[in-house]
């Protein structure tokens, strides 16, 4: 059997396979990096030892997670060049600079200073570590700042001009504060806060069942359940907002997300449905009359554009449609989660058996939302590269395909395994007795040696 | 402006990727040593390293980074013809990386495993890097002798790597590993000798006009201080992996400064020789220049925040300075 993979694809699903991997780590580190210094502030104004517990607890989980988000998001830099030669010869003026300063004011920030707060606490003064931590919060924030600024200016560019197909900036101030740009940073932050603040809470919910909580466990999953359950609303205001932004600027995207396919006043949502790009039509709907058009232009008889007047020139349908139940529904059970064990707290009573088996299995909830939520605008942005004015297909590299197949399988399987390894470790961290795990320097407990940072 | 600007990031690649291959070339190298050291020593060798990896590594997407911005048309030929070593690079600098934290986090009974993972992961970076210069410094040509030659200089490449991690442990360790450290670095010595005359020559051979500015009269004994300011220090370095002695008596340090000295020298070397080309007998700095508004714009990113990176840089080896067996790992 001979078969041979376009390139292009081939290339497409390397790209979205390293994306997808990396964006788990930093949807968890952007939002623990503040939970950390969190814990820090708390322990040195009230100087209780549980929040430096929490802390020591944590910022394994933290520098685990960080490594893996550093060393996929060196392979991303080299696959901008790898991959996609075309797009950096074609608006290397503008992605350029952003990346560059992703470079000189996150990574070496976050990376020294990473260094001290792990390793240095015995060696300065609790002032300068809470610095140092706070420097690692901020630096990772600067980090999203630029690449969503990028992300942004590629899903809705301005301030440049084109000559002879190449990009050239003409107004930096537009380009990074692109009009889509401060929707997706928000949305993406608050991302990342949810999926931390669900990450504590659900481990420490295991912890409890488990009977290996410290005294810091409970401190730090109500740290958790108050964090989702304020955010996640937030959350979904913001994200609201965004979609009406991707309305004005990409609607083809929000047609597939709605799997409209005519232009149509009074549009009805989707709950379930099978849409199918060879008739055109989505089968077997169960929708609800004029909720589309009510979300999307908050009036009930609002216009939505369908898909058939972009033809050709639309994402696949089903993938983003698909996609964004997925983070709906997840939007919506974190929500029930959130409100749920907080009425819990509110009402002064311990958290109950059942709930913190539900926020256990709603650990990595956060992930599931994340990723789906970049699948609707990144898919939902296809054929562009740049939107409306560089497809993906003119900027991708002639490798063979039998090269990119190679090297795509051993991209897989080394993300598995170490996807595998990442939660396997959680779990072997997590289900230590608290009094086993050597938490603060010299205690009686912690070799003298060198022990887990 | 549009002549000075390719210079000046030119200037800042080069120190980029000079600053990466010291330091991240001594993590490498102490990955590629670990599996020849007791468990108890290979936690200090680790630990030697810990705090300053993340940030080491951290150079060569500056490296790559100022690449892409600037030099953008070079960028996506050179990456996309190493794109196979690139590969293997970023395989082995993944499990470098990750393998810091799973070793002692993953549980007792996988840390052999991951220890196991970190020398493979370094090995295969270190190798991958020695065929990218091996190829870059050829002219990225797809023919026998090219290979022959990227496939020799990623045999003997990692040996720059273990001098360098064996001079750091010589810095960082104390007692037998110490001891250990002096041997290892005994035995990288030739091996490095012959990476570093094979990088030497290559470019003069590749090409005729590159041969002709090393070799024409006046200028040539201008360029001396480079060859024999490399032999100098290997010579030192022949004679002080020796005398253990003096090394165990505070001098230490002489091994790793006289490696920055050589990494140095190679360096001004290879600039000489390829600038003003980015890519051999193909295209110079100035063709593959980004357009100057937006080298413009990260220019003021680089002026203001490079002092400040090397500044801080500087103040995280200062706080972890002293022998690594002291490190407190909490």
């Amino acid at each position: 059997m001979s078969m041979e993979f376009d390139p292009f694809v081939l290339a497409r699903i390397q790209f979205a396979a390293n994306i997808s991997f990396h964006i788990l780590f930093p949807s968890i580190t952007v939002g623990l990096a503040w939970i950390l210094l969190y814990f820090r502030v708390r322990f040195t104004l009230s100087g209780n030892i549980a929040w430096e517990y929490a802390y020591y607890f944590w910022v394994k989980i933290f520098a685990l997670t960080f490594a893996l988000g550093v060393v996929s998001g060196i392979t991303m830099s080299f696959q901008f060049g790898t991959n996609w030669p075309g797009f950096m010869e074609r608006a290397g003026n503008i992605a350029g600079p952003l990346l560059g300063y992703e470079v000189l004011t996150a990574f070496f920030l976050e990376a020294s200073f990473l260094g001290i707060m792990l390793f240095g606490k015995s060696r300065i003064s609790n002032r300068l570590h809470l610095i140092a931590t706070a420097t690692v919060a901020i630096g990772t924030s600067i980090s999203g700042f630029w690449i969503l600024a990028l992300n942004s200016w590629m899903q809705t560019p301005v301030g440049f001009a084109i000559e002879n197909g190449e990009f050239f900036a003409q107004d930096w101030w537009q380009i990074i504060f692109n009009p889509s740009f401060p929707y997706r940073f928000l949305h993406m932050m608050t991302a990342s806060f949810i999926t931390s603040a669900f990450l504590i809470a659900g481990v420490s919910a295991w912890r409890t069942r488990l009977g290996v909580d410290g005294p810091a466990t409970m401190m730090v999953m109500k740290t958790g359940i108050i964090m989702a359950a304020l955010l996640t609303p937030l959350q979904i205001f913001i994200g609201d907002l965004h979609g009406l932004n991707t309305l004005q600027h990409q609607p083809a995207k929000i047609a597939a997300m709605e799997a409209i396919w005519n232009t149509e006043r009074g549009a009805a949502f989707t709950l379930f449905g099978l849409p199918d790009e060879k008739t055109r039509t989505t089968r077997f709907a169960i929708e609800i009359p004029y909720a589309a058009s009510l979300i999307l232009t908050h009036k009930a008889d609002g216009e939505v554009k369908g898909l058939n007047e972009y033809p050709d020139q639309h994402p696949p349908v089903a993938m983003v449609f698909w996609s964004f139940r997925v983070m709906l529904g997840m939007g919506v059970l974190m929500l029930l989660t959130s409100w749920c064990a907080a009425f819990q707290l509110l009402r002064g009573r311990a958290i109950g058996k059942k709930m913190l088996a539900t926020l256990s299995l709603m650990t990595f909830s956060g992930w599931v939302a994340t990723l789906a939520g970049w699948y609707v605008t990144e898919i939902g942005r296809q054929p562009w590269i740049i939107y409306g004015l560089l497809s993906s297909a003119d900027v991708a590299a002639d490798h063979a395909s039998a090269t990119l197949t190679g090297t795509l399988l051993g991209y897989i399987g080394l993300y598995v395994f170490l996807l595998i390894s990442y939660v396997q470790a959680l779990r072997y961290l997590a289900s230590k007795p608290a009094q086993s795990l050597s938490l603060l320097p010299n205690s009686a407990n912690n070799p003298a040696t060198v022990e887990a940072h | 402006m549009e002549q000075v600007l390719p210079q000046f990031f030119v200037m800042v690649m080069g120190l980029a990727l000079l600053l990466y291959v010291i330091l991240d070339g001594f993590d490498l190298g102490i990955g590629i040593l670990v599996p020849l050291a007791e468990d108890a020593e290979k936690d200090i060798m680790i630990a030697a390293i810990g705090p300053f990896w993340d940030a080491n590594e951290t150079w060569i997407v500056l490296g790559i980074g100022v690449l892409l911005i600037a030099f953008p048309k070079a960028h996506g030929i050179i990456l996309s013809s190493l794109y196979i070593p690139v590969t293997v690079m970023l395989f082995g600098l993944i499990l470098r990386g990750v393998a810091f934290d799973f070793r002692v986090k993953a549980g007792d009974a996988r840390k052999h495993l991951w220890n196991r993972a970190f020398f493979i992961g370094s090995l295969t970076a270190a190798m991958s890097q020695g065929w990218m210069l091996g190829a870059y410094i050829t002219g990225l040509q797809e023919n026998l002798t090219s290979y022959l030659f990227a496939a020799l200089i990623a045999l003997t490449l990692p040996a720059l790597y273990v001098m360098l991690g064996s001079g750091w442990l010589l810095i960082k360790t104390e007692g037998m590993l110490f001891e250990k450290a002096a041997v290892w670095a005994r035995h990288a010595l030739l091996p490095m000798g012959i990476a570093l005359l094979l990088v030497s020559i290559a470019t003069p051979i590749v090409s005729q006009e590159i041969a002709a500015r090393w070799f024409s009269m006046p200028i040539a004994i201008g360029l001396l201080p480079i060859p024999v300011s490399c032999a100098l220090c290997y010579a030192i370095l022949y004679w002080i992996l020796r005398r253990v002695d003096i090394l165990r008596n505070g001098y230490g340090w002489v091994v790793f400064t006289a490696l920055i000295v050589i990494c140095l020298m190679a360096a001004l070397g290879l600039a000489y020789s390829i600038y003003p080309d980015i890519i051999i007998g193909r295209m110079d700095v100035f063709e593959a220049a980004a357009a100057t508004n937006s080298l413009q714009f990260i220019f003021y990113g680089v002026a203001a925040t490079l002092p400040v990176i090397l500044l801080y840089s500087g103040f995280v080896y200062r706080i972890f300075r002293g022998k690594a067996t002291s490190l407190s790992y909490e």
